[in-house]
């Protein structure tokens, strides 16, 4: 068990400096420079030179990188001979020199209240709705349920977002059609869980919708092919009424697998929902990110690419730790 | 009045091709104690016969009909809640194939307990405790601590251990076992077979062992049900199928028993594949594979009917009785000359 998670965390160490790698040469490949955007429209030669120096974009890439990992770090001074403990900092923006750190830290809660309440809310459709069509596959709630994967699945989450917010924000005005509210310590003119919840229902469906018909798909799918298990023939052999069978002997086993999926999801969700974000004007990672792309401030977008990392990675972990301590015949080693 | 009567069962399945007729007629009796083999190809309806009795076939494509009398009380008519009762309680039945038959993920105690608890009202600690001793008496070693233990920690000798001892828990009258060696190696069939007879006898339950295997017929019926295509073709005491066979499809199965005892060139096989149940043959299904095969086989499905010297002997073959006997004799001859 110990080994098995210093052997995997070294493997997530590995991937973050892939990732972060990766991240720095596509900057360096885009044909932009963060220096002569920051002198404006008629920048001068010298202007450029030293916004360049300041930003620390005159330095070759590799020196860059080399900056940016130290200040990631918590140890800083060992060169020195002189190692203390520090907080890993993400650097200052490019384009309005605020910290990272501060930008993320105040994106990411944006973004988490939109993806865990869209994954209960995404649950709460998936499940039963799955459950019943397995059991009565063909009927017509089966068919309704199928036509709605079908829909969910082509369907953009900017379109949907488009006509959520025409419709039930713009024309029959019962939600607000953009704005994010804190549910705690509020900083804007709303605040607190009634108006926080308020504001993000229509973001909660609109990015529930997607996960939702590859869910009832997928729990329809698992449950169908369970109930044809030899063990559930054995259990109503027992005698065992169908309520019985359904949960201790399908449902445990048909739901292994959706626990994984829900955990690589939202993992990989909490990245940022760009589309959904995008649409409502929800300042959270995704669309913090896609400014930060826009400006060319790579600091922003690399403090995102790490959060989304180190958010895959972690939630990848727990999954597997959560596996081998639902699934009997899952030991790691 | 024989503990289980089946008179004319029929299952047949709708499928999108049409429909199966997986059992077409079927009749045999079980008296108390008694075991019961019921032979026949993959796919002649010995398994779905079973499950038909007891109620485990997919509502919505089986239709049954003919009855099947449980103490006199027609499993087919019963409501689910009177065969929730019987099942696993009256009726037990185990598997083929004890690597799946199992939860994976329920510890054995956990599973034996609640088919315990389905029918007892037991405390856990008494559901354990008569586990444990079920476990014991199946030859599970250190059973009080195994019974903690997960399906996948089993090997499938023991997990077709576990699977007994689970259907023997609620002591039932009969035990329905579906092919339970098939899946096992050779050395473990007949250890499963030797506990299943003990077992039998310590219990005091009737036994219907369905299976492909003859020699596990000859080992420990009383009375066999050789099926083919869904129908029965031929029926009576385990001396009888085993001295006269009265059926061409009895000789072909008895011709590609292997032997141990002898040397032969080679086994003897019916020829042929077993016919599709969505069109089966006209007259005798047996006809096309027969090596007897008269014009009339191939118009008039032959009745089920007894041997003139023995009534409790039923078969299905126009064949006259003479040239069966010939036959019949040659065959038996045949296997003693191998044989010595």
């Amino acid at each position: 068990m110990f080994r098995y998670l210093v052997r995997r965390l070294i493997w997530a160490f590995v991937l973050f400096i892939a990732v972060t790698i990766v991240t720095y040469v596509i900057f360096y490949a885009i044909p932009a420079d963060p220096a002569r955007l920051a002198c404006g429209q008629r920048a001068t030669a010298e202007c450029i030179k030293r916004a360049s120096h300041y930003l620390g974009t005159d330095r070759p890439l590799y020196v860059q990188y080399g900056k940016f990992f130290g200040r990631l770090m918590p140890v800083a001074g060992i060169v020195e001979g002189n190692p203390h403990l520090k907080t890993p900092s993400l650097g200052r923006s490019f384009t309005n020199r605020l910290s990272v750190n501060y930008v993320v830290l105040n994106a990411a809660p944006v973004t988490a209240s939109l993806v865990f309440g869209g994954a209960i809310f995404w649950m709460m459709i998936a499940l039963p709705v799955g459950i019943l069509s397995a059991l009565r596959p063909r009927s017509l709630l089966d068919r309704i349920a199928m036509v709605f994967v079908l829909v969910g699945i082509s369907a953009h989450p900017v379109w949907i977002g488009l006509l959520f917010a025409y419709f039930f924000g713009f024309k029959a005005g019962i939600f607000p059609i953009t704005g994010y509210c804190d549910f705690v310590n509020p900083s804007g003119d709303c605040g607190g869980p009634v108006q926080w919840a308020y504001h993000l229902i229509l973001p909660w469906t609109t990015f529930a919708i997607l996960f939702a018909a590859l869910y009832v798909r997928m729990i329809r799918a698992n449950v169908m092919e369970t109930l044809g298990e030899d063990y559930v023939r054995t259990a109503r052999a027992k005698g065992a009424p169908e309520w019985l069978v359904l949960r201790s002997h399908v449902l445990r086993n048909a739901l292994l697998p959706v626990v994984t999926m829900l955990g690589m999801d939202i993992g990989i969700a909490l990245g940022g929902a760009i589309f959904t974000e995008s649409v409502y004007g929800l300042p959270g990672l995704g669309k913090t990110a896609i400014q930060a792309i826009e400006n060319f401030d790579l600091p922003v977008t690399q403090g995102v690419v790490v959060f989304a990392t180190l958010c895959i990675i972690t939630f990848n972990l727990l999954v597997d730790l959560l596996y081998a301590w639902i699934d009997p015949r899952i030991r790691l080693t | 009045m024989a503990l289980l009567e089946v008179n004319d069962l029929k299952t047949y399945f709708r499928t999108d091709d049409g429909v199966v007729r997986a059992v077409d007629g079927v009749s045999f009796t079980v008296d108390k104690g008694q075991t019961l083999g019921i032979v026949g190809e993959s796919g002649s309806g010995k398994s779905v016969t079973c499950l038909t009795i007891m109620g485990l076939n997919p509502k919505r494509t089986a239709m049954s009909s003919g009855t099947a009398l449980w103490k006199g009380e027609d499993l087919l008519t019963a409501s689910p809640k009177r065969l929730r009762e019987i099942r696993g309680n009256e009726i037990a039945m185990i598997f083929q194939d004890p690597m799946t038959s199992l939860n994976p993920v329920q510890k054995i105690g956990e599973q034996l307990g609640e088919a315990m608890r389905l029918h007892e009202d037991v405390s856990k600690r008494g559901a354990r405790k008569r586990s444990v001793e079920l476990l014991q008496a199946v030859g599970i070693p250190r059973a009080e601590r195994r019974i903690d233990d997960y399906p996948h920690q089993f090997s499938g000798g023991m997990r077709q251990r576990v699977m007994i001892a689970m259907a023997l828990i609620n002591n039932p009258d009969l035990l329905v076992a579906d092919e339970p060696t098939t899946a096992l190696d050779v050395t473990t069939q007949a250890q499963i077979l030797s506990l299943i007879e003990k077992l039998q006898e310590e219990f005091g339950s009737a036994v219907i062992m369905i299976t492909h295997d003859l020699g596990v017929v000859a080992e420990i019926a009383d009375e066999v049900v050789v099926m083919y295509a869904a129908e029965v073709a031929e029926k009576g005491a385990v001396e009888q199928i085993f001295k006269k066979p009265h059926h061409p499809y009895t000789w072909g199965l008895m011709g590609s028993l292997p032997r141990l005892d002898a040397d032969v060139e080679r086994l003897v096989q019916i020829q042929g594949q077993p016919p599709s149940m969505l069109r089966p043959p006209t007259g005798c299904r047996f006809h096309p594979r027969c090596p007897y095969v008269m014009p009339i086989c191939k118009e008039v499905d032959p009745e089920l009917a007894p041997v003139s010297t023995d009534p409790g002997h039923l078969q299905s073959c126009h064949l006259d009785e003479e040239t069966k006997n010939r036959e019949a004799a040659k065959l038996l001859a045949g296997m003693m000359a191998e044989a010595s």
